[in-house]
C-alpha cells in the first residue's frame, strides 16, 4: 500500500513504514516558540528542572507577537525568552526580524522535516514540504527538551487543483473558498495534501498562503510535495543543498479527494465571525471599511505587498478608510523599501508597521473601535481577534484589500489592476519588480507639483 | 473519578478568542487575572459566576483556532472540572489534556445551562440528574488517558521520564 506525504515524512522518522490512525513517538527536526507562548513553555519546563534544549541550532524562538512590546508585562516575558535563549544556546529571532512563520521558512525549513511549532499557524510550513503543526506549550516545552513529540499519523484530504487563475484571482481566494466547502473543521485531524497542475505550478509566496490556512480547516498540516519551485526558493535562501524531492505514492490511500477547478474562480471575502463564511466579491461589494490590513503570516510577503503596489500606486485613498500595513518579515521589508514599494505605501497615507504579529493578533498596532468593518489579509476574522469584540472582521486577498483602501468600500481589483497585456502599452508602466529609477524620480515630481 | 456540576452551554465555534482574549495578551504570565477573563466575549458573567465542579459545554469545533495553551488553562483554573462539545480543535483538545482539564466528545443539544450533572471519567457516563437523562462520550485515546491521569503532560513527563504511549 501506498503512502501519503504525511505517512512518507513520520516513517522516515521512526524507521518503520507508518499508516494512518497510528500513535507514534517521533523524534522532531525543529521546534518553533513565539513570545505569546513561549514563557509558558519556559515556565513547564522549570516545572520538571529543565533548562535545556535538543539541539539549540534547532529551536527558535521569536518575539513577534508583540513587537516591539508595548506594555510593561510583555517586556518583562521577552527577557524571560531571552534569557532562556541565552542560557541554552537556542536561537533568537528578536524585535523586528518578523513573524515566526516566514522568518522560520526563510531560515530553517527542510523539506522532510518535522517542525512543531506554539502557534497554531506553524504548518505553513508544509508549503516546503516539511510536516508542520501547531501544538501548544507544553507540548513544544517537552519536544524541544527532548526532541520528540507523540502524534496520531494522520488521515489525508488530497485536493486536487487545476485550471489558471483567472485575472485579479490569487491563491488566497482559492485556500478562502476551499475553506467555505469543507469547513472551519472539515479537516479537523487530518492532513491536507494540495496537488495538480495549478500547485506545480503555484510560486512558494502562494504555497505559503494555502499552507498557512490549512489549520482554519481544522487540518493537523497543509503540505505540498517538494519540487523545482521548492529547490529554487530553498537555493534563493542559501540551502539549495537541502533540497529534496519528497512526493506520495501513486497508490497512496486517501480519506477523501477533492478537485477544484480555479479557472472561473471570483474573488473570495470571508464574512465575520468564521473564516469559512466565505462568500463571492460579489456578495460583498459595497460594505463599507473603516480599516484595511495587508500583511501577516498569510499575505504579508514581497509579491503581496507588489500587488498591493500595483494598485494604488499613484491613487488616492478613501479618506475614510486607515490602511495599515505589516510586511512579514525583516528581508521583505528590506526588499519593499529597495523596489521604493514602502515609499508609496507612505505616500498613499497607510501606516507601515515594523515586521510582526501585532494588530492580527489584538496585541497592538491597529485595534478597531466598536462597530467598524475591518477588510484583512490575516487568515482568522473570529470575534474578538484584532482586540476589539465589538468590531467586524472580513477577509480578502491583497488585491481586494488595495481595490478596498481606494475606494473605502469592498471594491474588485479587477477595475484596477493592470491587465498583463495592456499593461506593456499603458502611458505609466507597472511592473512587479518595483519603479524603474526613472519612474520614481517622475513620481517624486508630482509629489512636489502637488505642494 | 466522580464528577459533579451545572452546565454552562454555549453554541457552536467557541474560539480560543473568546475563551481567552487576545485583549489580555499581556496577562499571559499573571494566570489568575487571566482567569477572570476566562469566556468574557461569549458571556462576561461566565467568570464572575462559574462554581467549581461545573462543566462548559459548547456545540461542534470547540476551541478552534489559535495554539494558546492558557485557553484550557484559564478554564481549569475558574474551576471548570470537564468541558463537552460534540467536537473539539485538534489543538485545544490536546492542551486540554496536557494541562489537565478532561474534554468529552458527547452529544450535546439537550444539555442546557444550569442541568445538573454527574460525570464518571473511567465509566464514560454523563448523568443529567435534572433531566432524567443518560449520555455516553467518546472514550479517549490511550496516550491521552495516561497523560490525564497523570495530571497532564509535565506531570507525566515527570512520572515515567518520557512518553508513555500504551
Amino acid at each position: 500500500m501506498g503512502q501519503t506525504l504525511s505517512e512518507r515524512i513520520i516513517s522516515e522518522h521512526v524507521n518503520r513504514k507508518v499508516t494512518a490512525g497510528e500513535t507514534v513517538l517521533t523524534p522532531v527536526d525543529l521546534c518553533l516558540l513565539q513570545d505569546g507562548t513561549a514563557p509558558l513553555a519556559i515556565r513547564q519546563l522549570g516545572k520538571l528542572g529543565l533548562e535545556k534544549v535538543f539541539n539549540p541550532k534547532r529551536v527558535v524562538f521569536f518575539i513577534d507577537h508583540a513587537s516591539p512590546s508595548p506594555r510593561r508585562e510583555l517586556s518583562n516575558d521577552h527577557t524571560l525568552i531571552k534569557e532562556f535563549a541565552k542560557k541554552t544556546g537556542a536561537q533568537l529571532s528578536d524585535i523586528g526580524g518578523g513573524i515566526s512563520h516566514q522568518v522560520i521558512n526563510e531560515f530553517y525549513v527542510n523539506p522532510g522535516d518535522i517542525l512543531i511549532g506554539a502557534d497554531s499557524h506553524t504548518c505553513t510550513g508544509g508549503a516546503l514540504c516539511a510536516f508542520a503543526t501547531g501544538l501548544g506549550s507544553s507540548d513544544v516545552a517537552i519536544g524541544m527538551a527532548l526532541g520528540k513529540t507523540w502524534f496520531r499519523v494522520p488521515e489525508t484530504f488530497k485536493i486536487v487543483i487545476k485550471g489558471k487563475f483567472p485575472f485579479g484571482v490569487f491563491a488566497k481566494d482559492l485556500i478562502l473558498h476551499l475553506i467555505g466547502l469543507i469547513g472551519a473543521d472539515g479537516a479537523t485531524y487530518k492532513a491536507l495534501e494540495f496537488c495538480g497542475e495549478t500547485i506545480e505550478n503555484l510560486p512558494m509566496h502562494d504555497r505559503l498562503t494555502l499552507s498557512n490556512m490549512a489549520v482554519e480547516a481544522g487540518a493537523k498540516v497543509g503540505l505540498i510535495a517538494s519540487d523545482k519551485i521548492t529547490q529554487k526558493f530553498l537555493q534563493r535562501m542559501g540551502r539549495g543543498n537541502k533540497y529534496r524531492k519528497i512526493k506520495p505514492d501513486s497508490d497512496a490511500v486517501y480519506d477523501r479527494v477533492i478537485e477544484m477547478d480555479v479557472s472561473r474562480l471570483e474573488p473570495q471575502i470571508s464574512f465575520p465571525h468564521t473564516v469559512d463564511n466565505t462568500r463571492p466579491l460579489s456578495k460583498a461589494k459595497g460594505i463599507r471599511i473603516q480599516q484595511v490590513f495587508l500583511g501577516t503570516c498569510t499575505n504579508g510577503r514581497l509579491e503581496d505587498l507588489a500587488i498591493f503596489y500595483n494598485i494604488v500606486k499613484g491613487r488616492k485613498r478613501d479618506p475614510q478608510t486607515r490602511v495599515i500595513i505589516n510586511p512579514a518579515s525583516r528581508t521583505i521589508y528590506l526588499q519593499a523599501i529597495e523596489r521604493g514599494y514602502l515609499e508609496e505605501f507612505v505616500r498613499f497615507g497607510a501606516e507601515v508597521l515594523m515586521p510582526g504579529c501585532g494588530p492580527c493578533v489584538g496585541v497592538h498596532g491597529g485595534i478597531p473601535s466598536d462597530g467598524e468593518n475591518i477588510l484583512s489579509t490575516m487568515n482568522r476574522n473570529f470575534k474578538g481577534r484584532m482586540g476589539n469584540p465589538e468590531s467586524f472582521i472580513y477577509l480578502a486577498s491583497p488585491a481586494v484589500c488595495a481595490a478596498t483602501a481606494l475606494k473605502g468600500e469592498i471594491a474588485d481589483p479587477r477595475e484596477f489592476l493592470p491587465q498583463p497585456k495592456k499593461a506593456i502599452k499603458a502611458k505609466k508602466p507597472v511592473s512587479l519588480k518595483g519603479p524603474s529609477p526613472k519612474s520614481k524620480a517622475k513620481s517624486k515630481t508630482s509629489k512636489r507639483k502637488k505642494k | 473519578m466522580l464528577l459533579k456540576g451545572k452546565v454552562w452551554k454555549f453554541g457552536d465555534d467557541i474560539s480560543t478568542d473568546l475563551i481567552a482574549p487576545g485583549r489580555f495578551y499581556h496577562l499571559r504570565s499573571n494566570l489568575n487575572e487571566f482567569a477572570k477573563h476566562v469566556m468574557e466575549d461569549a458571556d462576561p458573567t461566565f467568570a464572575s459566576q462559574v462554581q467549581a465542579g461545573d462543566f462548559l459545554v459548547g456545540g461542534k469545533n470547540f476551541g478552534l483556532g489559535s495554539s494558546r495553551e492558557h485557553a484550557p488553562l484559564i478554564i481549569k483554573m475558574a474551576g471548570v472540572s470537564a468541558v463537552m462539545a460534540k467536537s473539539f480543535a485538534r489543538i485545544f483538545y490536546r492542551n486540554a489534556i496536557n494541562v489537565g482539564l478532561p474534554v468529552l466528545v458527547c452529544e450535546t443539544d439537550k444539555l442546557e445551562t444550569g442541568d445538573e450533572l454527574e460525570v464518571d471519567l473511567e465509566k464514560g457516563l454523563i448523568r443529567n440528574l435534572s433531566k432524567g437523562l443518560t449520555l455516553d462520550f467518546k472514550p479517549l485515546p490511550k496516550v491521552m488517558i495516561n497523560i490525564l491521569q497523570d495530571g497532564g503532560l509535565v506531570a507525566h513527563i515527570e512520572k515515567h521520564k518520557d512518553f508513555k504511549l500504551d
